[in-house]
């Protein structure tokens, strides 16, 4: 530890980050890394909607939060560094905030991910916002994937009655429904990377 | 499988602070789950030298409309390095800020002061080999906000950057100087005492350019791959 160099402290996303990272998303002229469509038109494997809302600790919906996915594809792979040369690849990376929904919803348009080294299906999470002033990791499972997540060694770290914070519920066929609550008895897991 | 650095917890913010009032109702509360290494992600985004346009890096040109901005031209740059001092090498750098009157462009900024037709605000940048990164831009303004009253931001620039995987992701606040606002930002000081330095520009005589812009210079240091045998 003694040599290392100083971590750079986090701060807050702040309420104004629009125009900065999710541009096009909001409708600015400035265009943005990655959006919500994660699945490109030609990428093997199911499609599905993840969409949620963010809770703060009185219940209302949060309006100025970004929400980032890292996902492997539909065999379990994730992309290497080779896959950003090409823009239009898989990138198994999305962005969104969720100022420019009405219902302050996020909403991944992607295919599910394949297990990946052992582990169930999920998506990585990054989760910022004004009021955070250091994000936070956390991962989405899937509901109907009850067998694999059973097994999933990083599930099994979680107390059994907060496991449900993680596990998108299926809606209807192709359409996930993933909820997060900041604070509160069902507050969601988050995780020390 | 190595893992990443874990956060320092000594230089950064907690996530429930008395001072700064949005955080009563958005910081969980509960422990974090810590997922040991050989469980963690080790890949990232890799967003490269492909993917940053030729006006990205100059504010001062890519929301020019008319004319050129108004304010105080600047250079911004530094370093982007690993807790062991490797350079952060082809990773993206994305930046955001207000104009020099202290607004942002954004719909929900209510500041009453002015928007500036060529002036967007927001760019990206590559670092180079060394991890260099470099910005031209306008010195952003103070602005109000209704933290507690008077609140007023110290002069800031947005940082966001990938590093090299999806842990050594930041998000971040760049400050200037001799801000006599720091001392009273709530934000700002949400950061251990003896680390909020970190977050301060250094006015840097070196990479000025003569006749045309002071400059500032600010080094950020990500979680890297971890050189250590694997945790338990
Ligand atoms: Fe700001």
């Amino acid at each position: 530890m003694s040599n290392r160099l100083r971590q750079t402290p986090s701060q807050t996303l702040g309420p104004f980050f629009a125009y900065g990272l999710t541009a096009r998303q909001y409708g600015y002229d400035f265009d943005q890394l990655a959006d919500g469509r994660i699945a490109r038109d030609d990428t093997p494997g199911l499609r599905v909607r993840v969409a949620g809302q963010i809770f703060d600790g009185a219940g209302s919906p949060i309006e100025d939060a970004m929400v980032e996915v890292w996902q492997a594809d539909a065999d379990g792979h994730y992309p290497d560094a080779a896959a950003f040369d090409d823009h239009n690849a898989f990138h198994g990376f999305g962005r969104c905030g969720t100022g420019a929904d009405p219902a302050c919803r996020f909403v991944f348009d992607t295919i599910k991910p394949g297990g990946h080294d052992g582990q169930a299906p999920h998506l990585n999470v990054i989760l910022t916002m004004r009021g955070l002033l250091l994000h936070l990791f956390t991962r989405i499972y899937f509901a109907d994937e009850a067998a694999a997540n059973e097994a999933d060694p990083v599930l099994a770290l979680v107390p059994q009655a907060r496991r449900d914070t993680l596990i998108a519920r299926l809606v209807e066929p192709g359409l996930y429904r993933f909820d997060i609550r900041m604070q509160g008895d069902d507050e969601t897991v988050f995780f020390d990377v | 499988m190595s893992g990443f650095s874990r956060l320092q917890r000594d230089v950064q913010p907690g996530l429930i602070d008395p001072g700064y009032k949005s955080t009563s109702l958005r910081g969980p509360k509960s422990p974090l789950i810590r997922i040991p290494h050989r469980l963690g992600e080790t890949g990232g985004p890799r967003f490269g030298a492909g993917w940053v346009g030729a006006q990205d890096a100059d504010l001062t040109r890519n929301g020019r409309c008319n004319g050129e901005p108004l304010g105080e031209r600047i250079i911004v740059t530094g370093r982007v390095l690993d807790e062991y001092g490797r350079p952060v090498r082809d990773r993206m750098v994305e930046v955001w800020q207000a104009n020099a009157a202290g607004r942002y462009v954004h719909k929900s900024d209510q500041h009453d002061a002015p928007l500036d037709p060529n002036f967007r605000g927001s760019g990206r940048c590559v670092t180079d080999g060394e991890g260099r990164y470099r910005f031209l831009t306008i010195k952003p303004g103070a602005y109000p906000w209704r933290n507690h009253p008077n609140a007023w931001r110290p002069n800031h620039i947005h940082f966001s950057l990938f590093g090299q995987g999806f842990a050594s992701r930041l998000v971040t606040q760049m400050y200037f100087p001799g801000d006599p606002l720091l001392q009273l930002d709530p934000i700002h000081n949400s950061v251990p005492v003896d680390a909020r330095e970190l977050l301060i520009a250094r006015f840097d005589i070196e990479a000025t350019e003569p006749e045309w812009a002071l400059a500032y210079q600010f080094d950020i240091v990500l979680r890297g791959p971890d050189a250590t045998p694997m945790e338990a």
